[in-house]
């Protein structure tokens, strides 16, 4: 079995880190760090910590304004709210003046939980990752997290950030590399490849376990960069494996998939089944049945890759 | 700060002349809004010919006074004072709106002088407060000026910019609301009534000046105010015409965003005397 930890607590525990070693970071909150757990930085570093209060807008805006001095602020909040309640602000003060912003937004998925729909954000891939200038990725356990987080400190530029609310399986290393842009394969495998990111990459490595049985090799790659995607690494898949599923706890419309698809059909086309939220709001529920009921656990990615794998045959 | 004795006669005669640049530049475009155009000009001319410590060959100059117009479709008389104030050519202002031109239709930050790109209304506040909390934390010495105009304060993003700003005491902001009162489509007072607007700034923790806003003297001894005022934001309740200096714009809401044609240029240049 793998450590649990939630990623939020390995943003927090090294947005802090940065603060010590970096005196332009500053973190900007909306009244929620202690879910996004800014608040490890506001604790010991105050002076360059801002709780806004309920307002989004005036969060993401002020973040721009400080960096126009110099400054590097972390904006932190629910990724519902910094994403869709504050849009126009991330496209207009943050992507079209190219402010060095960096955008953290905490529970997402449907796995939240017991909060419901509102606070699952569902969205925030797609409409983030269609502006021009950002860079968007969620990272799938505490250790990538960490790199992550310092990773989106030094570049100079706009960057969405999502972070998960429970506490996801620590399958990576410290050892492993981690570059902005460039999917990692998490296993090697012939026959197919499912591409996911966040928390939905354990649940493709368990369902490669399951195929394994059948005789069924699965390539799995941890696309923790959804923008840029890595082209690269989803055409050479494409090529190499015949058939592709796309794994995310978000909406089918717009998301990882669709990165992918834009990719695929462009390059190199091969039959592909997409795991997501299929045109619906999320609810009330605990993580794992919400995960049951939202069809993103291991079993349903099974069969999508049983399905995928006959419609290539059927190619021939 | 850097108050330099202001000679009104001198801001007079450049209102006159903007005006005219102003004009002919919308009219060469074809399209832009000249009703707040003409009824900021004062507000500009006094910030970047007497109060602002600015240097128009030194564009990047850390310790600028910044200017943020958060009503970006205004941005006609900001090219033309920035222009005429040295910072691009004004030859250049031939381009507005044009393929291929820096003098995008909203203000952009490709022209040199220019901090933010703008255009939807009700954010510039927000980051104009960000740009002085962050001068508070580097310890950097210089003003933040943001221009709003009186219909993007409807936007409840300013009234957030408002709670932050005096919650966080910040003393070294200073907007300004071109209160023309006149929107896209009619008086304000009939849209969205914001008065007694004076009220509402003080409830939300500003110091608030009204003045004239096409009076030197009366905009400059605002900004010698601000000066003193400290531990809170002020605000400067401009009033205004919209059109103003051109008799068939003044007031008239069908102004905000057209651009007149050789006959109406013809007329307005002839009133102000050209």
């Amino acid at each position: 079995m793998f450590d649990m930890k939630p990623t939020r607590d390995a943003f927090g525990e090294t947005l802090l880190e940065l603060g010590k070693e970096n005196k332009n970071i500053v973190v900007l909150s909306g009244d929620l760090e202690d879910a996004t757990r800014a608040e490890y930085f506001k604790k010991e570093i105050p002076e360059r910590f801002f709780n806004l209060g309920i307002a989004e807008q005036d969060v993401i805006g002020t973040a721009a304004g400080m960096s126009m001095v110099g400054l590097v602020p972390f904006a932190c909040s629910f990724a519902a709210f910094l994403t869709n309640r504050a849009y126009d602000f991330l496209r207009v003060s943050v992507c079209y003046n190219r402010r060095n912003v960096k955008i953290i937004g905490s529970h997402a998925g449907v796995t939240v939980g017991p909060d419901g729909a509102t606070a699952q954000c569902l969205e925030d891939f797609a409409i983030t990752r269609v502006l021009p200038n950002i860079t968007v990725l969620y990272p799938m356990d505490a250790i990538e997290m960490k790199k992550a987080t310092r990773a989106i400190a030094e570049i100079d530029g706009p960057v969405y950030m999502r972070l998960g609310r429970p506490p996801f399986p620590v399958i990576t290393k410290d050892s492993d590399e981690f570059i902005l842009g460039k999917a990692n394969v998490m296993r090697a495998g012939k026959d197919v490849t499912v591409i996911a990111c966040g928390l939905m990459v354990h649940e493709a490595l368990q369902a490669s376990n399951i195929l394994a049985g059948e005789d069924i090799d699965v390539r799995v790659i941890n696309m923790h960069t959804i923008k840029p995607v890595d082209s690269e690494a989803i055409i050479k898949s494409a090529q190499e494996t015949g058939a592709i599923v796309t794994a995310e706890e978000h909406q089918m419309a717009g998301g990882l998939g669709s990165a992918v698809a834009e990719v695929v059909t462009r390059n190199s086309p091969v039959p592909m089944e997409m795991i997501a939220v299929n045109d619906s709001f999320g609810e009330s529920g605990e993580p794992e049945e919400l995960l049951k009921k939202y069809h993103l656990k291991d079993s349903d990615i099974a069969e999508a890759i049983r399905k995928v794998i006959k419609r290539k045959l059927r190619r021939g | 700060m850097a108050s330099k004795p202001a000679d009104i006669g001198t801001l007079k005669e450049l209102a006159r002349h903007f005006r005219r640049d102003i004009l002919e530049t919308i009219a060469g475009a074809g399209s832009g809004h000249p009703g707040g155009s003409l009824s900021e000009l004062e507000i500009l001319i006094t910030l970047y010919y007497y109060r602002m410590n600015h240097k128009p060959d030194q564009p990047d100059w850390p310790l600028r006074d910044r200017f943020i117009l958060s009503k970006g479709h205004a941005c006609p008389a900001a090219y033309v004072v920035l222009a005429n104030r040295g910072y691009f050519p004004k030859e250049e202002l031939k381009t507005f709106r044009r393929l291929g031109s820096r003098l995008q239709g909203h203000i952009y930050t490709a022209v040199p002088g220019v901090e933010l790109n703008t255009g939807s209304l009700g954010q510039g506040l927000s980051v104009a407060n960000g740009i002085a909390l962050g001068a508070r934390i580097l310890n950097l010495h210089f003003n933040t000026y943001c221009l709003l105009g009186d219909g993007e304060i409807q936007e409840g993003s300013i009234w957030e910019a408002a709670m932050t700003a005096s919650h966080h005491r910040i003393d070294n902001i200073c907007a300004i609301l071109d209160y023309n009162k006149v929107q896209e489509n009619g008086p304000v007072s009939e849209i969205k009534n914001e008065e007694p607007l004076s009220d509402k700034w003080r409830a939300f923790g500003w110091h608030t000046i009204e003045v004239d806003g096409h009076d030197f003297n009366e905009l400059i001894g605002a900004f010698d105010e601000f000066d003193t005022i400290k531990e809170k934001p002020t605000l400067i309740i401009a009033n205004t015409v919209k059109g103003k200096g051109i008799s068939f714009m003044e007031g008239q809401a069908k102004w905000h965003g057209k651009a007149p044609n050789k006959d109406e240029l013809e007329a307005a240049l002839k009133e102000l005397g050209f």
